[in-house]
């Protein structure tokens, strides 16, 4: 850890700027994995569903937290659903971000599952998105097993 | 609960952006000192220490032991609580316990932040899933702001309710709370045309990031009637947590954990009519769009009321329930410190000593939590052991 004295407080207090680099390897899980895989090979999206209170997950999960039971039965959900709300993003935080700002984060509902997945949405003006409105998934040419994979939510035009 | 609790003392440190003049265990001590000062104990009153800050914020792993220095911990029992945003009020919630156990008749319980030494939103933002949703949540603004964009579509709310919090907050702190970080009157005009950060969210609907500390001192009965006159009984407390991944269930428009939470805390101190029976409330409010869209969460007016609530001006400091007279976190943020001000403020409030902000006649007071994905704690507490 690199330490150098530099700017004086104000009351002559010194600062030491430093920084922690720390890699990290996060494991996807079993059903992470599955769900992953599916988007990579076929550009499908599926979810688990509780066996007790019929939730289904989507990113799946292998335990339903409201019930704590283990969940076996894997369902495919719909690669477009319902818009349940939206930001667009203008502040910038380097590093940590999908695009450069400003972006569209939306709350997706895909049709057949419980729960919503945050996501971007293109090919729209931000004046433009309205909460209701239908929504699909674009997927990337080369997929490469993770979130990314789905490029951003466009609107369903029926 | 075995025994009863009240709260004896609170200190806090004046607030401000970057505390250069000191480092962390300085700030920690400034508040704990003044909390000792406040009940006229000393150190060796303490039985035990529960302490509490952001994990990342300042990259300390063992704050617990690290700030020993500042928390007059030397050979005590101290306790690290972490829970995020409600990391505050689970310290306090934490201090209430031990003393309702009746294992410890005084505990000191101490939260404490200096954001500035990190960046908050990049630290803030490991909260969420890796592998799903951490590069979308993007800190604490994004999934706050969502949530308005959904209960102005469902309940016709306007961005200019919000602004009427901001306005409320930032004005209290401004004119009564000599220990806020932000003291700068402001208007409606001025929130409204400040840069949108994140839709429906503008610069000044936001809380800011601040350096401080924060103490309390809870009692058992005895203890606490010798202490001072008039403790601050804690007579409810509710804790709730819910679900990680931000876009399922934790309420897109409304905030189950808040509702839940506060069911919990009623139910035990006995609050049947809140918006009557509180005669203050200090609320964990860290964007204005909260203010409006989380007051039907504790019962202080019918769903969807929130707009309605806060246009009728109620909630300023001369209205029938006065919202945050310390100006809440829009004005002072040090994170983990946060939930415990409120707690402390509340206390203030009820025992007669809120100084410039004390809302006159006060007797029962709400705090509350909030944090993380969306999760919360309220604490009710009053001058009096129990309700009339
Ligand atoms: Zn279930």
């Amino acid at each position: 850890m690199a330490v150098s004295s530099e700017e004086l407080g104000n009351t002559g207090t010194l600062k030491y700027p430093s920084r922690i680099r720390l890699p990290y390897t996060w494991h996807a899980g079993k059903a992470g994995s599955r769900f992953y895989q599916e988007i990579k090979d076929h550009c499908k999206i599926w979810g688990t569903k509780c066996p007790r209170c019929g939730w289904v997950y989507v990113p799946p999960r292998e335990t339903c937290p409201r019930c704590f039971l283990d969940i076996d039965e894997w369902v495919e959900v719909g690669d477009a659903g319902t818009l349940l709300t939206y930001t667009i993003t203008r502040y910038s935080v380097p590093g940590i971000q999908p695009h450069e700002p400003p972006y569209a984060l939306g709350i997706i509902k895909l049709d057949g599952a419980g729960s919503g997945l945050v996501h971007l949405l293109g090919e729209i003006e931000p004046e433009d998105i309205r909460v209701g409105m239908r929504v699909q998934a674009v997927f990337r040419e080369v997929r490469e097993g993770n979130y990314l994979d789905i490029k951003y939510f466009k609107p369903l035009r029926s | 609960m075995k025994n009863r609790v009240g709260i004896v003392g609170v200190g806090q440190t004046h607030h401000k952006s970057k505390n250069t003049d000191c480092k962390g265990q300085e700030l920690i001590s400034i508040a704990v000192k003044r909390a000792l000062e406040s009940a006229d104990l000393t150190m060796a009153d303490i039985d035990a220490i529960v302490i509490g800050n952001m994990d990342h914020f300042e990259s300390i792993n063992y704050v617990d032991m690290w700030s020993v220095d500042g928390s007059g911990g030397y050979m005590k029992p101290i306790m690290k609580v972490t829970t995020g945003g409600t990391t505050g009020s689970a310290v306090g919630h934490a201090g209430f316990y031990h003393v309702a156990s009746g294992l410890f008749d005084t505990v000191l319980a101490i939260g404490w932040e200096q954001n500035s030494e990190s960046d908050t939103t990049a630290a803030i933002s490991t909260c969420f899933d890796p592998i799903t949703e951490r590069e979308f949540c993007g800190g604490a603004i994004g999934p706050l702001a969502a949530q308005y964009t959904a209960y102005m579509s469902k309940y016709g709310a306007t961005e200019e309710d919000a602004a009427l919090v901001s306005v409320r907050d930032h004005n209290n702190a401004a004119l009564y709370n000599p220990y806020a970080h932000l003291r700068q009157t402001i208007t409606v005009e001025e929130v409204m045309k400040s840069p949108y950060i994140s839709y429906p969210m503008k610069f000044l609907d936001i809380c800011p990031r601040s350096d401080g500390a924060c103490a309390v001192i809870f009692a058992g009965e005895d203890k606490a009637k010798k202490t001072v006159e008039r403790p601050a009984w804690i007579l409810g407390v509710g804790d709730c947590h819910i679900l990680v991944h931000l876009a399922d269930g934790i309420g897109l428009a409304n905030l189950p954990s808040l509702e839940r939470a506060a069911r919990e805390a009623y139910e035990m101190a006995g609050i049947t009519d809140p918006f009557r029976q509180f005669d203050v409330a200090e609320l964990y409010v860290p964007a204005s769009t909260a203010g409006v869209t989380w007051m039907e969460a504790l019962g202080l007016c019918e769903e969807g009321g929130g707009p309605r609530l806060i246009r009728s001006g109620v909630t300023n400091m001369v209205g029938e329930l006065p919202i945050n007279p310390s100006g809440g976190v829009l004005a002072t943020n040090p994170i983990g410190a946060t939930g415990l001000l409120r707690i402390g403020e509340a206390a203030l409030q009820v025992m007669g000593k809120a100084e410039e902000k004390q809302v006159e006649g006060a007797r029962v007071a709400v705090a509350t939590g909030f944090g993380g994905c969306f999760w919360s704690d309220v604490t009710v507490l009053s001058s009096s052991t129990q309700l009339d």
